[in-house]
């Protein structure tokens, strides 16, 4: 049976919301959980973190950047249309409970995964502050929906032209060091980001937790493809996380293994360019 | 007009196979089937044994002599229901599975090495594969019984367990992990061994017996046990074992490594041979090396030389003899140029500064004297240590139950190694659940999984039927 788009937006220039009706995953899904989907017969198995989901209305959000051949495909698709599957919500939910401050920050695409975080820890009566950044203003999204879901919001662009002129590592580095009792950092974004995350609080010992997103096929523990290196030990993201403590994460692992079908998503490009010229 | 055949030659007829030369550079099916005069001719060897062996050898029970006698008869039509009737993925079975240790192992044909036993899988393949021209018929089936089944995995166990339920009246729901259904034979098992399109039709009978598959559904996250217990009557896990094991050595994450599962899942479940046609890649390598000696593992080295690789390499730390692969598919591999190290193990995995593997540094193995267990050990030969070049590098060394179930259902009883406690019938520790195939026994053959299933679709019967309200429910009905 295929899933209905319900709702499909462009929020900012080559990222994109889209609402897919699945009222299973929804009533189900938990903060932290992704999905995997695949758009047509000839397609391939994607993880997409659920950036939002309402069991009422039985709807999962995702938000995704065109990156590759199938993000291009599915940026093509609008309301109305389908895809042929979405299976989940797999992966462990987020522990959310009240643990007092937690600095949540989410990079880039990364802003939609950490917001029913944010939300689900604000509801557990934590004191939530959020950092979100982006390399420029015009792709930073989401903004009110995070100031919603926080109790304090940080804002920073690359290029200055929005909130602090910087990273987000520095706003982390400054709410630890004015006194904030800081009892947990989450983060979510590309795998330098989380890095640089787990680098800045890890002198000052803050459990901090990053969720993970490396290639994976079946997210069902069956293939292993989404091996990461976690204290020495060998997990698989899809079932042990996508949420590990930062400060035992291998990125330099996660990086390479990121980057292990560069020449074949550039050919599959190529291929869809040459067939279908509009995508 | 009747087939003519000489009375009971020794030799089976023989079926005919691609060549070598040609099939190790596509993906369409080695083995090409009986046409209907050597099915014929074949069928015309069996002796009709009084007490037939055979079908004490097969673990669905199939009445091997009398469908046999159905084809010698030219009667094709008869002979699809026999097997039918006893098993509903005939076209599966006679393609994969082991039959020269089961059915055929104890034909009296084969006895004392007089000849050769009769071709049981080349006939039943030859069967189904006819039913498959002429069109599929669906049995009538018996009313409605008002119980509800569910059954939790589209593999062998439990397409198995749904049909003989759905053929009793049940209502059966079938919730599969996956986009497809089929489990390892659409995931695992390649396309020039099984065609998808089988499996397909195969199932298809299955959906048609009035079967609901519900695909993307994976339990233990969309749903528990105790969940689909509040809608259904009864539970069947058939969940099989899908966890990946790796050797534990150096340099397994490095990429251009894959688990057999990956491996086999991307090229077959998703098509990367045909990439990039169909959207999965897969690293097709100069140099594969397999590390096991199994079917999957002579399922991923004929992969890998499909896909273009020039030398692909089986790594297996016993001998010859000890290989568990199908002695047939080890021909096959063999005749297809893959090169076999045995007493082969390998020590480490060795890459480049990029992370991409370059060979596998392995150690010669002896194989000592017997132990109590009757299991020669494998012990490394000092000072043999050698390096194997290679940039692909799959890990077929077995798989472990798929905890995904277990862990959410905290009263079922679970065994070492994560299989789930299960009796003879398939009864599990918690009421109304039942088990089978690879999620009980670990990972075993698609026929015994179908057996397992079979097995509990019968105790489920018996135990649906034996829930309180069932004779009312008769009487409106």
């Amino acid at each position: 049976m295929p899933f209905t788009i319900l709702k499909k937006q462009e929020l900012v220039p080559t990222l994109h919301r889209m609402d897919i009706a699945a009222p299973r995953v929804a009533e189900k899904a938990m903060p932290g959980q992704f999905v995997i989907l695949r758009i047509d017969e000839c397609g391939e198995r994607i993880p997409l973190t659920i950036a939002d989901f309402d069991a009422a209305d039985g709807t999962v959000t995702l938000i995704f950047q065109e990156i590759g051949k199938t993000t291009c495909q599915l940026a093509s698709l609008g309301a109305g249309d389908s895809i042929a599957d979405l299976a989940g919500p797999l992966g462990c939910a987020s522990t959310i409970e009240k643990f007092g401050t937690v600095v949540c920050v989410g990079g880039g695409v990364g802003i939609a995964p950490i917001f029913p975080i944010a939300r689900g820890l604000m509801e557990a009566g934590n004191k939530v502050i959020s950092i979100i950044g982006a390399r420029s203003a015009d792709i930073l999204f989401w903004e009110e929906r995070m100031k919603e879901a926080s109790s304090e919001l940080y804002v920073t662009t690359d290029d200055g032209t929005k909130g602090h002129h910087g990273f987000v590592t520095d706003i982390v580095q400054n709410v630890i060091e004015s006194g904030e009792q800081v009892d947990r950092v989450i983060a979510i974004g590309p795998p330098v980001m989380m890095r640089a995350v787990a680098g800045v609080t890890k002198p000052f010992g803050i459990k901090t937790v990053v969720s993970l997103n490396p290639i994976m096929v079946d997210g069902t523990g069956m293939c292993g493809a989404c091996r990461v290196l976690v204290g020495g030990v060998t997990k698989f993201a899809c079932v042990d996380g996508p949420e590990f403590d930062a400060h035992e994460v291998d990125f330099t692992l996660l990086m390479s293994r990121l980057a292990m079908y560069l020449p074949e998503e550039r050919e599959a490009l190529d291929y869809k360019a040459a067939e279908d010229p509009a995508v | 007009m009747k087939i003519k055949t000489e009375s009971k030659p020794e030799k089976r007829s023989k079926m005919a196979k691609q060549s070598p030369s040609k099939r190790r550079s596509n993906f369409e099916e080695v083995a090409l089937g009986y046409n209907r005069y050597e099915a014929v001719a074949e069928a015309n060897r069996c002796l009709n044994c009084k007490k037939p062996p055979c079908i004490e050898g097969c673990p669905v029970g199939v009445d091997i002599p009398r469908f046999i006698r159905q084809i010698a008869e030219e009667d094709f039509d008869s002979a699809v229901l026999t097997l039918k009737s006893t098993n509903s993925l005939p076209a599966i079975c006679g393609r994969v599975c082991p039959q020269e240790t089961q059915c055929e192992a104890v034909c009296v044909l084969g006895k004392g090495g007089k000849g050769d036993p009769i071709a049981i899988g080349g006939l039943e393949r030859f069967v189904a594969d006819y039913e498959m021209e002429e069109g599929v018929t669906i049995p009538d089936l018996p009313s409605p019984t008002g119980r509800r089944v569910a059954v939790v995995g589209a593999g062998p166990a439990g397409l198995t367990a749904a049909a003989e339920l759905a053929k009793i009246g049940h209502s059966v729901t079938v919730f599969e992990s996956l986009h497809a259904a089929g489990g390892v034979l659409v995931y695992g098992i390649p396309e020039f061994r099984l065609p998808k399109s089988i499996v397909a039709a195969e199932v298809d009978f299955i959906r048609r017996l009035g079967v609901d598959m519900r695909m993307n559904s994976v339990i233990g996250k969309i749903g528990t046990v105790d969940e689909l217990l509040r809608d259904y009557d009864a539970v069947f896990l058939g969940t099989g074992a899908g966890l990946p094991s790796f050797l534990g050595i150096d340099g397994e994450n490095l990429n251009g490594v894959y688990s057999a599962n990956e491996f086999l899942t991307r090229v077959n479940l998703m098509k990367a041979y045909l990439f990039p046609e169909f959207d999965t890649p897969v690293k097709k390598g100069r140099r594969t090396i397999v590390v096991g000696g199994g079917n999957v593992a002579m399922d991923s080295a004929r992969c890998a030389l499909r896909l273009g690789a020039g030398e692909v390499t089986i790594v297996y730390r016993r001998g010859e003899d000890e290989l568990p692969a199908r002695a047939e598919e080890v021909l096959n591999a063999k005749e297809e140029g893959i090169i076999f190290r045995l007493l082969t193990n390998p020590i480490r995995i060795l890459g480049d500064g990029n992370n991409w593997v370059t060979g596998m540094e392995c150690v010669n193995m002896e194989l000592c004297e017997p132990d109590e267990s009757g299991r020669c050990r494998p012990v490394p030969v000092p000072d043999t240590e050698h390096i194997i070049p290679a940039d692909v590098v799959v890990i077929a060394i077995g798989t472990s139950p798929n905890p995904l179930v277990s862990m959410t259902t905290p009263d079922l009883e679970i065994a070492g190694y994560g299989t789930i406690v299960a009796d003879e019938t398939g009864a599990t520790s918690k009421p109304g659940v039942f088990a089978g195939g690879d999620i009980v026994t670990g990972s075993a053959t698609v026929i015994s999984a179908m057996g397992a299933g079979k097995v509990a679709a019968k105790a489920i019967d018996e135990y649906v039927r034996g829930l309180s309200g069932y004779e009312n429910l008769l009487n409106i009905t």
